[in-house]
């Protein structure tokens, strides 16, 4: 049956869930001119938990990532992440709180090289000082060095190929080459909470099996990732997510674990319309 | 090895008054581009006031002639291009193109209605002195008295070339991946904590140094500037060498001689749009890799 807040004292595999959440959104509402992209959203993101958020085409998903990011500011409600309240903050301090995205349609600097892009992701590691990076050429040396054999082994951990290739365009790559390498960039600063947009958008069936186990796995390795997920494609948020919430109209409609809101009466006619 | 050919170019023409002067005008104009591409090039940020920043060198090295001229005029340049850059980065796009075309406006007038910066009529700048080594007087090199010019010429070598070095530099750092990634993609590169202010703020205000500079080194080489040398259309020329030099080679044919300019500039276009030399990937560190394979 549905899930409500207070029964989520267990997830999906039976593991008690620590008390304190790691995004906790309430009441989130956003409208552009006459229209409610959404409205009073609710939902929360345990540590370590993997959130598959699922709706038809314009009902809010992306826009939800797109307030959580700060990237517009929200109308009412409030975000509570890691303990602190970052509601209306820039993209820029959220990114810095720990929260890390891809986008739906790929947005890397196809001109630059792969190591280019996934640095972009890291820039909060870097030193940015003027003098630094013009005059203590050997510190920086040892920066750009390290942070090659970084990005080096995080890139060939989601395919050898690309590890090789560090410094060629990304223009010229596939797309899946690209998803991994918009993955690298928002995994190199080993964020506590990963927002995948539309993972499978211009990839195959298989690429996007295989690209979620390369997630997964890096995952384990960086311990306690927390994830949420928008996708279409109901097999992937079937496999890996612990709870879902559901939207339609910029409104929640249910929440609960795959099996439910799968054959949750109100999520069959979002998708398919009521008779 | 630029700089060695630069330098064989000046041996040669030593004594000729004439190619000195376009071979320094060439080098100035050189740095201006490296300013600009910092600014439009690299972050994305416009700038149709090239030539007033160039001017504000000019006349900064007119009022204070002497071995500050040029740093004072690039920090002149510098410290005015900080006020503009604030209306700049509110504004995108068009709007912050219209920004600078009214500031290239501007200065123009300030200059005519001005008294003290000679007004309409310009002024004459003095010949330059730089630590006792007066630009007036040829120097004399193995016993050949060489043109006065060719103090011109290694002092715009001097300016072009730690300019060319250091934003070379800045190109291949941090700095020049967060430039780039600002011009490529604002929005994504704010979600990872990319200043995007900054970074505008920064190019702008480096670009402008460098052209004023450039400007203040130019105005003593004329010794003699006024308001319409530096108007809005020469911010839209001052882009390349080419600008200088082609029409001059060129006075043979006469009137077709711009004729033959446009198609030159078209045929660039068209054929070499990314530049005659373009980019190279940004490699970092010097020692190149060979171990590559293109991923198909």
């Amino acid at each position: 049956m549905i899930q409500t807040e207070s029964a989520l004292a267990v997830d999906t595999r039976g593991l008690p869930l620590t008390p304190e959440r790691l995004l906790d959104i309430q009441g989130l509402a956003k409208s552009f001119g006459g229209v409610r992209a959404l409205n009073d959203v609710s939902f929360s993101v345990g540590r370590g938990e993997i959130l598959g958020l699922i709706g038809p085409n314009g009902s809010g998903k992306t826009t939800s990532f797109n307030v959580l990011t700060g990237l517009y500011r929200p109308d009412g409600g409030k975000i509570a992440f890691d303990g602190a309240d970052i509601t209306g903050n820039t993209p820029q301090t959220v990114y810095r709180a720990g929260i890390a995205r891809t986008f739906q349609r790929s947005r890397l600097c196809l001109e630059l090289s792969i190591f280019d892009n996934i640095m972009v992701g890291n820039h909060a590691r870097l030193n940015h000082g003027l003098v630094f990076n013009l005059f203590q050429r050997k510190a920086f040396r040892l920066e750009v060095e390290s942070a090659l054999a970084e990005a080096t082994a995080l890139a060939a951990s989601f395919s050898p190929k690309l590890g090789d290739a560090m410094f060629q365009p990304v223009g010229a790559l596939p797309m899946i080459e690209r998803r991994r390498i918009e993955i690298c960039r928002a995994l190199i600063s080993r964020p506590k909470l990963l927002l995948l947009d539309e993972l499978s958008a211009g990839m195959t069936h298989d690429e996007t099996h295989q690209l979620m186990d390369d997630i997964l796995a890096v995952r384990e390795r960086q311990g306690g990732l927390s994830i949420i997920i928008i996708e279409h494609e109901m097999g992937v948020i079937e496999r890996v997510s612990d709870h879902c919430v559901v939207l339609n109209y910029g409104e929640k409609i249910v929440e609960g674990s795959y099996q439910d809101v799968a054959s949750d009466r109100l999520v069959q006619e979002a998708y398919l319309g009521s008779e | 090895m630029v700089g060695a050919m630069a330098l064989g170019l000046l041996a040669v023409f030593a004594e000729d008054h004439f190619p000195l002067l376009m071979l320094s005008t060439v080098m100035l104009y050189a740095t201006v581009a490296l300013g600009l591409n910092v600014q439009f090039g690299y972050t994305g940020v416009v700038n149709f006031a090239g030539a007033a920043f160039f001017g504000i060198g000019a006349y900064t090295s007119a009022e204070l002639i002497g071995h500050t001229a040029l740093p004072l005029g690039g920090l002149f340049a510098a410290a005015i291009g900080l006020v503009l850059v604030f209306p700049v980065v509110r504004t995108r796009g068009h709007y912050a193109a219209v920004v600078t075309i009214a500031f290239s406006v501007l200065f123009q007038t300030f200059l005519e209605v001005n008294d003290t910066l000679g007004g309409p009529q310009g002024l004459s700048v003095g010949p330059m002195r730089l630590f006792g080594w007066s630009f007036a007087d040829g120097p004399v090199l193995f016993g050949v008295e060489t043109s006065f010019y060719l103090n011109y010429a290694l002092a715009a070598l001097v300016v072009l070339a730690p300019a060319f070095l250091m934003l070379r530099r800045q190109e291949r750092s941090w700095i020049g991946l967060s430039l780039d990634a600002v011009r490529l993609d604002e929005a994504a590169s704010a979600c990872y904590d990319i200043g995007i202010r900054r970074a505008k703020i920064l190019a702008f205000v480096i670009g402008n140094l460098v052209i004023g500079v450039a400007g203040a080194l130019y105005g003593g080489m004329l010794g003699y500037i006024a308001p319409t040398s530096f108007t809005f259309s020469d911010s839209l020329i001052l882009a390349a060498a080419i600008v200088v030099i082609l029409p001059e080679k060129l006075q043979a044919i006469q009137e077709y001689r711009f004729l033959l300019f446009s198609v030159v500039v078209m045929a660039i276009l068209l054929f070499r749009s990314e530049g005659l030399l373009p980019r190279a990937v940004r490699r970092y560190l010097p020692a190149p890799r060979d171990s590559e394979e293109v991923i198909r």
